[in-house]
Order: C-alpha cells, then structure tokens, then sequence
C-alpha cells in the first residue's frame, strides 16, 4: 500500500521565495525605524524630568514592556516551582514519563528565559530614559537592593542552565542533588520577584505600621512631624497613633526619604502582592503550559503523541487549578490591605474609577472556573465507569453559572441603565440584584464556586474506581454532609454579612467563609484518599481521546489568564493615580491622566497578542529543533541498519 | 408521547430564563431588571447550555441532530421554507425595534462613588486626613451615653431641616423632590451606602455637596447643596451620628490590618 506523503516544510526553499519581498521590506523597516528614534535622538540630552517616547508616549511604551516582562517573569518562575515537583514524583514513583514531562516542563522555560532577560534590559532602558527623575528617587532609596537583585540573578541564571542542561547527566545517584538545584532555582526566582515587587510595591504604597518601625526611623519621623507643625507638642504629635497606624516613610512636606532600605522593602502591600503573585505564577505557568500541550495534541500525528499531550495538558490544568482555587482569596487579603493601608484608593478601586473593572475581572475568573472544570468534565468522557457522575453535572452547572451572575452583578446600574430603567429601579442600584453588588454576596458566590469545581475534581478523581472501604457508605454519608452544611454555613455566614459593621464582615466573616471552603477541601481529600486506598480500577483512563473542544478550552483559559493579569496589572498600577509614588511624588508628566478602561482594554490586548506572538516563537523554536533532532535520529539509525 | 429532543429542551430552557428575568422577577418579585443586566445573565444562561450539551461527544450530535435534520432532511422541507421565510422577517423586526424606539436618554455615566480627597476640609479649615478623622463625638457612644444621645437628636433636628426633602423621611432617597433629581439621593437605608464609608467619607460627601465633587469621573450632576456653606462643623458630625443610628447601620472603620 502506498504510504500517503505530507508536504514538507523546507525553510531553506520558504525563504529563498521570500527573499525578494524581505530585501524590499527591509529598508522600508529601516526607514521606520530611524524616522521613530530621529525626535528621541533629537532632544535636550541634558538633565530632564521627562524624556517623551516617540510616537506611542513614555507610558504606554512603559506599560507594554512592564507587562511583557512580567508574563514571561510568571511563566519562568511559576513553572520550576511544578516541574520540581513532578520531577520529584518520577523519581519517588520511579515513573518515568513525569520526569519527561518535567524535562519539557523546563525547556520551555528555557526558552522564555532569555526573552524575559531581554524584555527586563528594555524595560529599564524605556525607564532611564523616559522617568529619569523617578529612577534616580526610587534608586536612591533601593540601591542596596538592585544589587542584591544582580546577584540574584546570576544565581538564577546559572541554576536554571545547571538544571536543564545537567537534566540526563544527573540521574540515578545523582538525581538527588539534581532536585536540590530544582529547589534552588524555586529559591532563587521566589526571592528576584519579591525583590523587584518590593520596589513596586513601594510606589503604591510607601508607608508601613508604626509597630513595624525602627526606633530611629520613628524618631525621624516624630521630628518631621514636628517640623511641620511648629505649634505641635510630642504628646499631640503621638496622639492616636498605634502600633497600628500607617506612618509615612517621607517627610510629607519635602519628600525626604526618612526610613530604612528594610522598612521600604517591607512596605504595607508588599507581602499581600508577594503571596497573590507567588500563587498567580503557578496558575499561569499550569495554564501555559496546558496551552501548549493543547496545542500539540491538536497536531499530534500519533497515537502515542496525542496521549502524552492529553496527558501533560491535563497535568498543566490540574496545576492551573490548583493555583486558581487560592488566588480569589489571596486578592481579597491584597484588596483589604490597600483599604487599610488607604481608605481613599480602596474607595477608588471597588466603588469608583476602577469598579467596572472588576466587573470584567468577574467575567474572566468565571470564564477560567467555567472552563476548568468544562475540561475536567470533558476528560471524565475518557474514563470508563465516569458516567455514574454525569447525572450531577446539571446541577453543578446551574450552581457555578448563578455564582458567576451574582459575582459579575455590578452593584450600581447607571452606567449601563436608560433613564427609564433608573426610574423604574428607584436609584442607581437594583432593590434585590444590587445586594448581589455587595462583597459579602460577592465573596460567598466565590467560596461556593469553588466548592463546586472541587467537587469536579472528587468526581474526576474518582472516575474508574470503586473503593473496597468497609466504611465506604459512611465515608460518603461524611463527605454528602461536609459539602452540604459547609454550603449551608457559608451562604448564612453571607447573608449576615449584609447586617454586620463592614470591619466584622471584612475582618472576621469572609476569613471563616475562607476558612470553611479551605478546611473542606482538606477533611474531605483525607477521607477521599483513605476510602480510594486500595480501590479496584473499573475502567482505565484511554489518554488521548479527548475532545478537540476541550483542547480550545484550554487554549481560552490561558488566554484569560493573561489578559486578567494584563487588566489587573492596570488596576494595580493605576490606583495610584496621579502620582509616581503615591503621596510622595506626583507625576507632572503629560501622561498623569488615569487612562479609560477601553484604552486599557485596548493596550492589553496588544501587549497580549504580542505576548502569545513571542511565546509562540519560542516554542515553535522548539519545535523546529526537536524535529531537526529527531530526523538527525532516524537518518543516523538508517545508516546503521 | 414524543419525547421532546434535547434542542427543544435547551430552547425552552432559554426561552424560561429569559420570561423568568423579565416578568417574573422584573415584575412579580422585585422592579424591573435593566435590560443590559438581563441580557449579560441571559449570556451566562446560553453559556450553560453550550457547556451541558458540548461535553460529551454523543450529548453535543445529539443537540444538533434537529438542526442537520432540517438543514438537510427532504421531509422537512416545510420546516426549511418556514424558517427561511421567519430569518429576514426576525431581521426586520429587530431593525424595527431598534428605529422605533422613542427618544430613551442613556443613564447617568458617573461612577459609582466619587473618589474622595486625601485631606479633609470644612471651608478652608483642613481637618486631617480623610484616612485618620473620626468623628469627634462618636467616642460618646460608650463613654456618655447620654451626651451622645443628644448629639443623635441633635443630629435627626439638623436632618429633618434641611435634608429629608430629597433624602425621606424614612431614609430611603424618596424624599418629595427626589423624582425630580438625577441622579436621585443617597438612600441610607441600603446596606451598600453607610456600611462602606468612614464617617470623614461622609462628612466631606455633606460638606461640599455636589459643586464640591472631584473633577474625575464627571458629570455628578448632584443637586446636593454645598452645606458647610449653612451648617456647622459638628451640626454635620451630629447628622452622621443620626444616620447611623436611624439605620442601624455602622460607618465603615478600619481594624488593625495585616
């Protein structure tokens, strides 16, 4: 039988058919380019306070190469930290395909490594030039730590090179230390991004508790006080101060900087930003991957090819997952720390310039939680004896769908309402749907939704298993029961929220709502692992065959991601408003206007398909040496057949 | 009977929601939803709909059997005919519906509450910051009851004065002018109003009325006079002191973080 031949890519004859256009293209890309950098090149040279980028302005330029690098930053940081430990389950199970998908796991991260180097050179090349004055304050007072950061990096750098390229060299004896430098590399990128979210961090909020401050900086600041203030006695100076009082870290006349490099560091939203980053890398790092993954098995030729892709991208959505259950409540610790540390852009950022900007955050998480567990669903299809759990996914639909409503609900309607309709609502704000505005509603919806995709996961779990358990009707009497008064505990808990002074709501309900769904999943994974112990396998996992459907799912979800971060990164950044560092110093650029929400919807959606352009590159780059590897492979064993 | 095939349900399903949001909730239970709400729900619903039947291979053919069926069935002609018939008629309706409609101005474009400034200030006086100023006879409430009391009362004169025309007598925003403001008056008695904001929030809120809001997110369009212009610095504390305990409702305070 003739064997059927597919066209080949030849790159050698692509390119010389495209030589003639790409010889043309190039002065014109020459002429540009030059004609772009003539006005920079062009101006004062001397001391400024703002240099104008060209033809897309300082910030804009700033913005796009700030977020760039910080998507290729997560993915770079957030994969080690998994590959580490699957890596770590090949070795221990002695299994070898984790310690493959490790390996892959890494390359990838090679690839990107240098293009997040690159994207960090530009970044502070667009910053000295275009916020000179802003870069000589902020290296004023973190000098000590930009150093550190280098060395870092170096650290970074060489662990990473020794890691991926030491990967087949250390095995067997050797594969202890291997994890070890797997470990140290987790180290070494954890501690680079706390260093750099410290200087950001700072911008937004300079000032930390005066419980938290040295006695000389405490000294400095009393006198500053005083200074300001010639009448003022000390006594009047410390009147209502406590330990947990914000106390600025400048002089608020002068703008001297009065602390220390540590206390700067450890400014009031600095560890809440560390965390929600820290969990966002490994949720956007899964999400990538299973991307990825997705990608290949819609291209796989093979069986064997469409197996282990189905296989890495359920393995890149599971760590998606469970990156995602835990970041709604690292975002709430983080929101209630800007409304602590400042009640005027907390005010700004749920109830007035950015809250419709949450309302799309909404929508996103919903879509990323509706797609996840659509994926976990779908993969349940490929499991014999998963349909038992089909009959409950009506039910769990409908649950997640009104979460997601109530958590998209906005809680004032007159943007988006006529005339008429605010008449006939009586106000600004729904009598029943605008409760669904407030936190508490809002903050129950989540802890429910997550429940829910939990649930998903149990199901999936234990799709093909039957356990042997004596206990395994009372085990699941337990766990019926934990899921449902837990339910019914955090909807009551929610509804009381509506009664309570905010500081009891924000302070002590939500944690125990976080708590509940936290303490959930843990009690009923316990007794899920002991029942499921010694299960007989009633129907195997058939990896491969899974629906190109949930492969695009996969694609959308990380997709999502990446705008959420680009969207939030605006948030973050824009709360600041009109100043550099907030409180200290005010930006009296051009630019010192909060841009809309659709110039930031537009900007993101650059940055993202610039993002996805650059990634997709690089792994096609990767690819292309995988197959050049492999043809290498099969001409060399040919030869010796 | 003939079971009905999984695309009639779905529709049905649909169809249901939607009369459900509409005249069920939009009329029976509760006033009317706007209608870019409704149509964001009736999103999330076809989304459901789109997941619950694309899951499973033999779910999602199933779904779209009747759809091939009438595309590509010769006995369903009739059926063919009638919806190529209803398509340009469903068009022209929609055309209709969007050119017909009486002059509707858009609701009011602000945002949902004014950002307030860092520093406090009554007249030219500045206070402190909006961060640190608690109200000065709010510490009455435990240390003398009584003293408080007087300051509420004091608080419901100064209200029923000046304020409950717009804002009710009932705290609810239904005073008598209040049909005839846009946008309409802070309603006290929604958990969404004092709950959220520091008693600094609203006495600058008071303090400078609508001429006094920041020039970001404009237009205000609050009719709200400038009232430090006719009441007293602690005629204004006194008035958030009723607020609060008319409603039952706690202004927002700030525990001690991290």
């Amino acid at each position: 039988m003739r064997q059927h031949q597919q066209p080949r890519l030849d790159i050698r004859s692509v390119a010389c058919r495209f030589k003639k256009p790409l010889l043309l293209l190039l002065p014109l890309i020459l002429f540009l380019l030059l004609q772009t950098l003539a006005p920079a090149v062009a101006q004062d040279m001397s001391e400024a306070e703002y240099r104008p980028f060209p033809k897309i302005g300082s910030r804009n330029a700033a913005w796009i190469a700030a977020q760039l690098h910080l998507l290729f930053g997560s993915f770079i940081l957030g994969v080690p930290m998994f590959a580490v430990i699957i890596e770590f389950i090949g070795w221990k199970t002695k299994d070898a395909r984790y310690d493959r998908m490790a390996q892959e796991f890494i390359k990838l991260c090679m690839g990107a490594f240098s293009t997040t180097a690159l994207l960090g050179g530009v970044l502070v090349f667009i910053l000295i030039w275009c916020y000179p004055k802003v870069m000589s304050k902020l290296s004023g007072i973190f000098g000590p730590t930009m150093i550190f950061y280098v060395v870092l990096f170096f650290g970074e750098t060489f662990t990473l090179y020794l890691y991926s390229y030491g990967w087949d060299k250390m095995q067997g004896r050797h594969k202890g230390w291997h994890l070890f430098l797997g470990v140290l590399l987790n180290v070494f990128g954890t501690a680079i991004m706390f260093v750099s979210n410290s200087w950001l961090t700072y911008q937004t909020s300079p000032g930390t508790q005066y419980g938290k401050l040295s006695d000389a900086t405490r000294q400095s600041w009393l006198e500053s006080k005083l200074s300001q203030n010639p009448g003022m006695t000390q006594t009047e100076a410390m009147e209502g101060i406590t330990d947990a009082t914000v106390i600025p870290l400048h002089n608020e006349t002068t703008g001297e900087f009065l602390a220390t490099v540590w206390e700067a560091v450890n400014n009031f939203t600095w560890m809440p930003v560390n965390i929600h980053r820290l969990i966002g890398n490994i949720a956007f790092g899964g999400s990538i991957v299973a991307a990825y993954a997705a990608f290949r098995f819609l291209v796989a030729k093979t069986k064997e090819d469409k197996a282990h892709y189905d296989w890495m991208g359920y393995t890149g959505n599971f760590i998606a997952l469970c990156g995602l259950i835990p970041l709604p409540f690292a975002g709430y610790w983080l929101g209630r720390e800007i409304y602590m540390f400042n009640n005027t852009m907390g005010i700004n950022m749920m109830g007035s310039l950015f809250s419709w900007l949450f309302i799309i955050q909404a929508v996103m998480i919903g879509v990323l939680f509706i797609g996840a567990n659509y994926y976990l669903w779908s993969g349940m299809g490929r499991i014999d004896g998963a349909q038992i759990y089909a009959r409950y996914r009506p039910y769990m639909i409908a649950i997640i769908v009104i979460c997601v409503a109530i958590w998209m609900t906005p809680r004032t309607l007159s943007k988006i309402s006529t005339s008429s309709e605010l008449s006939a609502m009586g106000g600004a704000n729904h009598p029943h749907l605008g409760l669904f505005g407030l936190m508490t509603a809002k903050n129950t919806a989540v802890n429910i939704i997550i429940l829910t995709t939990f649930l998903s996961f149990l199901f999936y779990r234990r799709s093909g298993k039957s356990p042997t358990a004596s206990w395994k009707k009372v085990g699941n009497i337990a766990i019926s029961s934990i899921f449902f008064f837990s339910a019914v505990s955090i909807i009551v808990i929610g509804i009381v929220g509506f009664t309570v002074p905010t500081d009891l709501r924000v302070n002590v309900l939500t944690p125990y709502q976080v708590l509940i769904a936290l303490a959930v999943m843990v009690a009923v994974t316990i007794i899920d692992i002991f029942m499921y112990r010694k299960a007989t396998m009633s129907g195997t996992i058939k990896w491969g065959e899974m629906t190109d459907r949930s492969q695009y799912v996969l694609i959308l979800l990380a997709i999502t991601f990446t705008s959420l971060m680009g969207l939030m990164g605006y948030a973050r950044s824009g709360l600041r408003e009109a100043w550099h560092i907030f409180g200290v110093m005010q930006d009296t650029s051009p630019d010192a206007f909060t841009p809309l929400l659709s110039e930031a919807v537009n900007i993101v959606a650059i940055i993202m398909v610039i993002f996805f352009a650059l990634v997709g590159f690089i792994f096609w780059l990767g690819l292309w040496g995988e197959k050049k590897k492999q043809q290498t492979v099969a001409v060399e064993s040919e030869g010796e057949h | 009977m003939k079971r009905l095939s999984l695309f009639t349900k779905c529709l049905i399903i649909f169809v249901g929601c939607w009369v459900f949001l509409r005249f069920i909730v939009g009329n029976v239970i509760s006033v009317p939803i706007p209608g870019s709400v409704v149509a964001m729900y009736m999103g999330l619903i076809i989304i459901a709909i789109l997941v619950h039947i694309s899951v499973e291979d033999s779910r999602f053919r199933e779904f779209l059997r009747p759809i091939h069926e009438t595309l590509i069935d010769d006995n369903k002609r009739l059926r063919r005919r009638v919806i190529a018939v209803l398509i340009p008629f469903a068009l022209l309706a929609y055309t209709y519906s969007i050119f017909a409609q009486r002059a509707n101005p858009p609701g009011n474009p602000r945002d949902a509450h004014p950002s307030p400034p860092l520093e406090l200030t009554y007249k030219d006086e500045v206070i402190g910051k909006m961060q640190e100023v608690e109200n000065p006879f709010r510490h009455y409430e435990k240390d003398d009851p009584e003293a408080f009391k007087a300051h509420v009362e004091n608080g419901r004169r100064v209200y029923y004065q000046n304020c409950f025309y717009c804002h009710g007598d009932d705290l609810d925003g239904q005073g008598h002018f209040a049909p005839h403001l846009q946008p309409l008056p802070a309603n006290f008695q929604d958990p969404g109003i004092i709950p959220n904001f520091q008693e600094s929030f609203l006495f600058w809120r008071i303090s400078k009325g609508g001429p006094g809001l920041p020039a970001a997110g404009t237009p205000w369009d609050s009719a709200m006079p400038v009232w430090e212009d006719m009441l007293t610095k602690d005629e204004i504390w006194d008035v958030i002191l009723f607020l609060s305990d008319y409603t039952g409702y706690q202004p927002r305070t700030f525990g001690e973080g991290h």
